[in-house]
């Protein structure tokens, strides 16, 4: 299968991989994915207390180039954004940013799982209530 | 050195340039029909490939005449197994096989089901080997082919086929093997192996793709398959068509030559095979696939726990391999060859198979080495996998969100 040029980009030039501290109350985790279905992203973003604004996102991905650049893109998109506008990142954009044929749309769903799922993580640490998703994906 | 280097040869094998220039006469100066009995076009070609039948036979121990050319071991075994069973079905509609066998085999067994018959599949050891015992248990009064494969497309393992014969002899049962990664890479001997029907290809020999054999034995006992192809009657009636005469001479070029140097050739790759493996299984949490005792010398199916294989494949591209992991079907699912060894779909899903070749040298074997300790070295750095098992933390602890 050939990879777009995005794919092969974030493949080899991954952006913010890395771990954040999950036990912070800033910080939401997502973890989606499971080993044997060969692919696990965990996503991280870090909200700054006073601005509410995502200053900070990390990822790693156990998984082929298409859901490690998936979850890559996704860190750069995270950073600078509100929570709010964070939510309305959808699979699809994703999906068109790299140009991902059919067979590797379920990474995109993995990425937008895992922000919503770190969101969510976060928005609890903070006493908030989880934000429902009623999406669904085809 | 030329990149990508290929280290991909249990698919398919570059063809010897010798080979190339046995072929190249038979496409234009001498293009006659091998069945063409009245002029001297006909009579070359006859010449010719009755030469390659003997090239071919002498290879694995057989005459000329157990030679049924085919287009390729998917043919080969298609007509063995169901051949087989449309000729002997009045005694008997059972078969066995087992579960890591090629498609081609299972495929066709499948196709014997839907006919009415009934197939046992047995599952190999954990190291990919049957065990004889239960090839016993599974046979019933009804059975009429026991079709086992000699070396593994994927992991390499070859089977006790001398062990499994006599079995099959004892019962008075066929034996068929698929011995397509076997026939020109170690000896393969049908009378001292026992086989009856035996499936094998040019092209993972260096010969070109399109052009493989049946042997059918015609001695002890006679075997006969109904043909699968009709038409003008071809190699004895079992397989009509214009033979692929120039095919059929670089088959039998490759396998005079691997006759000649398959000795060398194995301890060679079997050397440098040995050499990748020992380095690459100095990474923490490698893992070879299959028995490494019994198994084909140019063969190293490796997982490299905690990375993903199609990742991986993406940061080795400067070598090809292959890799059983669920992203590289059109399945999505992880190979079932790994699965059937009883292996995690987390292993399956990150195994290399490396398939060395006649044309692999040693600097390419140092360059594979590098290569593949660095993506895996790259992927282990962004794995959420590889953090967790270092934090100590048990992955089957945890509930996964699956999809």
């Amino acid at each position: 299968m050939a990879y777009s040029e995005k794919v092969i980009d974030h493949y080899q030039n991954p952006r913010n991989i890395g771990t954040l501290n999950k036990e912070s109350k800033m910080v939401g985790t997502g973890l989606v994915g499971a080993p044997e279905c060969g692919d696990v992203m965990r996503l991280q973003i870090e909200v700054d207390d006073v601005t509410g604004i995502i200053k900070d996102a990390k990822f790693k991905t156990f998984g082929c180039g298409s859901a490690i650049a998936s979850s890559s893109l996704a860190t750069e998109w995270l950073k600078g954004k509100t929570i709010e506008s964070a939510m309305e990142i959808d699979n699809m954009d994703i999906v068109e940013e790299l140009a991902l044929p059919p067979v590797k749309i379920h990474c995109s769903v993995l990425a937008e799982d895992a922000i919503k799922m770190a969101i969510n993580d976060y928005r609890v640490k903070q006493g908030l209530a989880p934000i429902e998703d009623n999406k669904k994906h085809y | 050195m030329n990149f990508p280097i290929y280290l991909d040869n249990n698919a398919t094998t570059p063809m010897d340039p010798r080979v190339l220039d046995a072929m190249l006469p038979y496409f234009n100066e001498k293009f006659g029909n091998a069945a063409s009995r009245n002029h001297s076009f006909g009579w070359n070609a006859e010449e010719a490939v009755d030469y390659a039948r003997e090239q071919v036979g002498r290879l694995i121990g057989c005459t000329s005449k157990e030679i049924i050319f085919t287009s390729g071991a998917t043919e080969a075994n298609n007509l063995a197994i169901k051949g087989v069973y449309e000729m002997y079905g009045s005694q008997g509609n059972h078969m066995i096989t087992v579960s890591t066998e090629h498609k081609a085999t299972l495929d066709a067994c499948k196709k014997v089901e839907k006919m009415g018959g009934e197939v046992t599949y047995l599952s190999p050891n954990e190291d990919g080997l049957i065990n004889l015992s239960d090839l016993e248990a599974a046979i019933t009064d009804k059975t009429i082919l026991i079709t086992v494969m000699y070396g593994n497309n994927e992991i390499g393992v070859v089977q006790d086929i001398k062990a499994i014969s006599d079995i099959a002899k004892k019962n008075g049962i066929l034996f068929h093997t698929d011995a397509t990664q076997a026939v020109g890479k170690i000896p393969v001997d049908v009378i001292a192996d026992g086989i009856d029907l035996m499936s094998f290809t040019a092209h993972k020999m260096y010969g070109p793709k399109g052009v493989g054999a049946l042997y059918v034995r015609r001695k002890n006992p006679r075997v006969k398959v109904t043909s699968q192809m009709d038409g003008g009657g071809h190699e004895r009636g079992m397989r009509s068509g214009t033979l692929n005469v120039p095919g059929i001479v670089g088959f039998g070029k490759a396998c005079e030559i691997a006759q000649n140097e398959m000795a060398g050739e194995a301890l060679r790759l079997g050397v440098m095979r040995d050499r990748l493996e020992k380095e690459l299984l100095t990474m923490e949490e490698a893992y070879v696939n299959g028995n490494t005792l019994h198994r084909l010398p140019h063969v190293a199916n490796i997982s490299f726990k905690f990375v993903e294989g199609e990742g991986l494949m993406m940061g080795t591209k400067d070598i090809a391999v292959s890799s059983g992991s669920a992203c590289t079907s059109a399945s999505l699912e992880p190979s079932y060859v790994l699965k059937s060894l009883g292996l995690d779909d987390e292993l399956a899903h990150s195994s290399l198979r490396f398939g060395l070749g006649r044309f692999t040298t040693d600097e390419e074997i140092d360059f594979a080495i590098g290569h593949v300790k660095t993506a895996v070295n790259k992927l282990r750095d962004m794995s959420p996998l590889w953090e967790m098992f270092k934090e100590g933390i048990d992955l089957k602890s945890i509930e996964w969100a699956e999809h």
